[in-house]
């Protein structure tokens, strides 16, 4: 089995006359947590919808556990092993925090419609099952208090914990986050780095997008740079940080 | 004879059928922001499959008559579903990215399609609903209320219960909620959207089926165009109560029939004798333009902009 978790093979896409992203190939390694920083409008959230079916590339291919996702639904790559959050949280608003991460679970989960109606025993055991799993992970991001709070009534900083438990109830092998520490404060953002952390000690890769450099830097194993929707770089923390092509998208070049 | 009390209880009996078939259509309304004009048409098919059944066995049966209906009912809603499920499957499905004109458009064809289909099967007069159950009546002070008109006071209610439990205590009913706020996540998360859609159309369609065999009952009678103006005031109901609201199609639907029966009670006092009551359907749409004029969002709606 490869070393890689996740691969992409030179991803291309265009919207119209731009280029949103040029031939980017990177791997993530089992295990790791992979961050994926560049400016704004760089074409991170764009790879990112690639790599979860929502946008279907131009060219080159995605593969995931030794499989090429080509041609597959949102809900298909999800049954697969990814799950993810959104820069602009997504929850279902009108549902409680429990409801929302058991929304999670339909993806390893089958009773169907009658089963519903009928309530038979395995239906029944299920929707025990799901309801205790949703439990626990409301537990694991720590806000399991807020279990019957309406997700729309949840704090900031609860609402983007209460989407990485929704992703993880579909039981990744990776989750991917985009911008999870947007708006939060230091508290905050500090104790979301440990929720990665054990994320990743439980055998989750991690793939994040971040804007935060200080937050990818100190937390990633390694770290791809997208600029103009071209990989400019790809190593550890402490190589592409001295790397001046990357000084030179971050900063105009004003530095080197 | 206390006429206020008496059109009150015609009122709410007329008022539960409303509301049945409302649900129908603010649950696909809620989920893919569709109006399924054919849906009172699918109350039509149900009332009809329902007096087939009914017509036959009692010529032909010696059951008794609480049995009858009640094959009529079990007859009739897999009908009614499988109708249902059709209308999805084939007409609104391969729509569902199109222009939201053109699936309405498709829906007002379906209901022409099914009357049609009707007429051809039932023919175009006016059916007689065998009687199957004594009517008895009771007192309600001075007002009077029929065995049929609790039969479908209580049916309802267990209905109405048995949805709400549905949709807010199971996982269909999670996933169904959750595909309403938004579909792209729901499906992201698992969620197979396709089958949340039919089991909209199909529960919809199970309580259409009720409903017409209800309305047969009640008038006595069914014809192939009964689904259209039953399908309208339903519409209506919807809309009064918020269109996507599963509590406002229920209270549209019972102050719908409130509003209608009263209205039709004072019609005659009100106008001096110049318009009788078979002027009722006035007030259904009056009710419908005050409500879209003052409040489109509904009694219970929410503004759609807040649905983010």
């Amino acid at each position: 089995m490869s070393d890689f978790l996740l691969e992409t093979r030179s991803i291309s896409k265009r919207f119209g006359g731009v280029q949103a992203l040029a031939d980017v190939s990177f791997g993530i390694r089992r295990g790791e947590i992979f961050g994926l920083i560049g400016p704004n409008g760089a074409g991170k959230t764009s790879l990112f919808n690639v790599l979860t079916g929502l946008y279907v590339p131009d060219s080159g291919e995605v593969i995931f556990d030794g499989q090429s996702l080509k041609g597959l639904k949102p809900n298909e790559v999800a049954e697969r092993g990814i799950a993810r959050t959104f820069q602009n949280l997504r929850l279902f608003g009108n549902l409680s925090a429990l409801e929302n991460v058991m929304i999670g679970r339909h993806v390893r989960t089958h009773a169907g419609v009658f089963g519903a109606i009928f309530r038979n025993r395995a239906t029944l055991e299920e929707e025990e099952a799901i309801e205790r799993r949703a439990h626990e992970l409301l537990k694991y991001v720590g806000i399991e208090r807020r279990a019957n709070t309406l997700a729309k009534n949840l704090s900031y900083g609860d609402q983007r914990r209460l989407e990485i438990a929704r992703a993880l109830a579909t039981d990744p092998k990776l989750l991917a986050l985009d911008e999870p520490a947007a708006g939060m404060n230091a508290t905050e953002t500090a104790a979301l780095r440990g929720l990665m952390e054990a994320i990743r000690s439980d055998g989750i890769t991690i793939l994040l997008i971040e804007h935060d450099v200080k937050l990818v830097m100190g937390l990633c194993d390694r770290v791809a740079v997208l600029d103009y929707g071209q990989k400019i770089a790809e190593d550890t923390p402490d190589k592409v940080q001295r790397d001046p092509k990357v000084i030179e998208a971050y900063l105009g070049g004003a530095i080197a | 004879m206390d006429i206020l009390l008496q059109q009150l209880i015609n009122g709410v009996t007329l008022g539960a059928v409303y509301a049945l078939v409302a649900l129908g259509y603010t649950m696909v309304y809620g989920i893919i922001g569709l109006i399924n004009f054919a849906h009172g048409e699918v109350v039509m098919i149900g009332a009809m499959v329902a007096f087939t059944v009914i017509t036959s066995l009692a010529a032909h049966t010696q059951l008794p008559p609480l049995l009858i209906l009640l094959i009529g009912l079990v007859v009739a809603a897999p009908t009614c579903m499988l109708l249902g499920y059709g209308l999805e499957r084939l007409a609104y499905r391969p729509l569902r990215h199109a222009p939201r004109l053109t699936p309405l458009i498709t829906a007002i064809g379906m209901s022409i399609v099914l009357q049609n289909v009707a007429m051809i099967i039932w023919g175009r007069n006016y059916i007689n609903f065998p009687q199957m159950i004594d009517k008895t009546s009771y007192h309600i002070g001075n007002a009077l209320i029929t065995n049929v008109q609790v039969a479908i006071l209580f049916l309802s209610a267990l209905t109405m219960v048995g949805l709400m439990w549905l949709v807010y205590r199971t996982k269909l009913g999670t996933a169904m909620r959750a595909t309403a706020q938004d579909q792209m996540v729901a499906g992201l998360m698992g969620v197979n959207i396709n089958r949340v859609i039919a089991a909209a159309f199909v529960i919809g369609s199970a309580l259409a089926a009720l409903a017409g065999l209800m309305v047969g009952t009640y008038y006595e009678i069914a014809h192939y165009q009964m689904g259209f103006m039953l399908g309208l005031k339903a519409f209506t109901a919807a809309v009064l109560g918020g269109i996507g609201n599963l509590a406002g199609a229920m209270a549209g639907g019972l102050l719908l029939g409130i509003i209608e029966a009263l209205g039709a009670g004072y019609i005659g006092d009100l106008t001096g004798g110049f318009l009788g009551s078979h002027y009722q359907d006035i007030f259904a749409f009056f009710v419908l333009i005050t409500v879209l004029v003052f409040r489109p969002s509904g009694l219970l709606g929410e503004r759609v902009g807040e649905r983010a």
